[in-house]
């Protein structure tokens, strides 16, 4: 990102980071409808994937109004492609086999966590208000998360290893979550966002508590890390993401309406 | 709905000179309108017939979140990948709920659900058809939905309260569905372009006589409906839900400016209902056989869910039995 950046192209960026990371997080909840281990897990898995693309909801549409062009929240969510999309990578990994699943939520629900309760402080009284809301729902995401991810660790042998192994292949996306870009500097800066060097530490410290108490074994923190969704450069799975949930508005460019 | 053939084991009424004094009580009390709770007296056949007809129902909001799940990750708007979010997970509520009813009747619901991925136990048959256009999560909310609120409208008045009550809270939502997907249908009728247009006229092409077949056989080819009605588990007959339904159906279908693939479909002044063509029998026990074209699809995916999930069900058992040893000891 260039210097040159006013505050309200970075609070732009910023909307639009939380927006599609709620969204796709969202969507691969969705990809496992009729498919969760148990009726009470898709009654929860559905829940979450409301919650965060309500969320979605409400940062696009105020990421549109500021954005003033006259794209809707529905055009930001539906008509634009991977290298414009800026959720972080954590959440476009498939969904793998549970311990994948909660895996990346748990590592997520900890970031949005202490995101969203920095940004209830937000001057801006609608990032305030949206976030307030929000950290309700995310209080649930994460305390849920956390189970499973204790479940799995200090369950039976195989779920410890299938935890093990899910915990350490998603650790290269953790990184680029809590390292603050110049985006995210500058807002803090303005008061709009978490501390960057605190949201790494309360990140950190919780993610070592509970890994630490199902019996888990914390990857390493210098471990290299995958970087580059907040300029644009995703993994290979947006775009098939996007490829399936922007197909109708794509196929279909006249329709008004749906 | 969603309980189509639901075997009662009586293919002749018992009169109540022929009942046991026990038998007696308990119809008498069914004929006064008294609820029957899970701790009376009842009939083996009544509570059988109730697990069937209740794991069927359950069976089938679960199934049905499949043909739905097919079309969510593709939802066209924020606001209806919402909706459609939101109703799917209505829908795992309805099955949760409807299995503890069924649980009060010394059911087990692990026990039933072996049975539905055995194919020994039936699901209503409309989700065995597939959902090829975004236009039938309209037409699912609107004709398939809106014929499961015909029956269970009726089914508040179930003679066992744990199902009747079930129906109550159920009904709510159910009708907040149907008038969801109308109006998805209606919104693409009245302000989409021809091709979506077109799209909800074929949707109501395909799902039209699989709506009506939810309702079951027709009531000469029904014998156990008369036990289930004594009993008043069912309250109204098959043919009698069927004409409900497409007597309420055809004039919103006519609003849509949309029509149904049945030549024979006329209002008849003297009886004061609509006429309709005759339903393709054979396609209907095909389904229900295991032959419609999604049955092995929607069993697989169940069957896969629970089966590939075993590790992890027995995981959280194995982490709350460790977590309560720690807490006994530590006390």
């Amino acid at each position: 990102m260039s210097k040159t950046m006013t505050q309200q192209e970075a609070l732009q960026e910023y909307l639009l980071r939380l927006a599609d990371s709620d969204m796709i997080l969202g969507q691969r909840l969705c990809e496992l409808c009729g498919k969760a281990p148990a009726l009470e897990e898709e009654m929860a898995l559905m829940n979450v994937a409301l919650d965060l693309v309500g969320q979605a909801r409400n940062w696009y549409e105020y990421a549109a109004e500021l954005i003033n062009d006259g794209r809707s929240a529905d055009d930001l969510a539906f008509k634009r492609d991977a290298n414009r999309y800026r959720n972080a990578l954590m959440v476009e990994q498939p969904n793998g086999d549970y311990a994948v699943t909660m895996g990346r939520q748990f590592f997520f629900d900890a970031w949005h966590y202490f995101t969203i309760a920095a940004l209830t402080q937000a001057p801006d009284e609608r990032i305030a208000s949206i976030a307030a809301k929000a950290a309700k729902e995310i209080q649930y995401h994460l305390r849920r998360s956390s189970e499973w991810v204790k479940r799995f660790g200090d369950g039976t042998e195989e779920s410890h290893q299938r935890m093990q192994t899910a915990v350490d292949d998603l650790w290269r996306f953790t990184g680029e979550m809590i390292e603050a870009d110049e985006v995210e500097q500058q807002l803090f800066k303005a008061g709009i966002g978490p501390d960057p060097e605190q949201l790494a530490a309360d990140w950190r410290g919780l993610v070592n508590e509970v890994l630490t108490e199902a019996t888990l074994t914390p990857p390493p923190e210098d471990a290299w890390m995958y970087r580059g969704a907040k300029v644009g450069h995703h993994t290979e799975h947006l775009g098939f993401i996007l490829a399936e949930m922007q197909f109708l508005p794509r196929a279909y460019p006249d329709a008004k309406t749906w | 709905m969603y309980a189509q053939l639901v075997e009662t084991g009586a293919k002749r009424l018992k009169t109540l000179e022929e009942m046991s004094p026990e038998e007696r009580e308990f119809q008498l009390k069914v004929d006064a309108e008294t609820k029957i709770e899970a701790k009376n007296w009842m009939p083996e056949g009544y509570r059988k017939t109730l697990v069937r007809q209740i794991s069927q129902h359950a069976h089938s909001e679960v199934v049905g979140m499949l043909p739905e799940g097919n079309w969510v990750t593709r939802a066209p708007s924020l606001k209806r990948k919402l909706q459609l979010m939101a109703k799917i997970q209505d829908e795992a509520g309805h099955g949760l709920y409807l299995y503890s009813a069924m649980e009060t009747l010394g059911a087990d619901r692990d026990e039933e659900i072996d049975k539905l991925h055995a194919g020994t136990v039936k699901y209503s048959s409309i989700f065995n058809y597939p959902t090829l256009s975004w236009a039938d999560m309209g037409t699912v909310g609107w004709l398939v939905d809106g014929a499961a609120i015909v029956n269970q409208v009726v089914l508040q008045r179930t003679s066992y309260g744990p199902y009747s009550r079930a129906m109550i809270r159920i009904c709510k939502e159910e009708s907040f569905h149907q008038r969801q997907g109308y109006q998805i249908l209606l919104d693409m009728m009245r302000e989409g372009t021809e091709e979506q247009k077109e799209m909800v006229q074929d949707s109501i092409n395909r799902f039209w006589w699989p709506s009506l077949m939810m309702f079951g056989p027709s009531d000469d080819q029904s014998p156990n409906s008369q036990q289930s009605m004594a009993w008043k588990i069912k309250r109204k007959s098959n043919d009698e839900l069927r004409q409900m339904f497409i007597d309420q159906t055809v004039p919103q279908l006519e609003f849509l400016g949309c029509t149904a693939p049945d030549p024979d479909l006329k209002w008849n002044e003297e009886r004061g209902h609509y006429d309709f063509g005759e339903i393709d029998w054979q396609e209907f026990y095909d389904v229900l056989k295991g032959n419609g074209p999604c049955n092995k699809e929607r069993i697989e995916t169940r069957k896969n869910a629970i089966d590939g999930g075993a590790w992890v069900r027995e995981a959280a058992k194995v982490y709350a039995e460790k977590k309560q040893q720690k807490q006994q000891n530590a006390a």
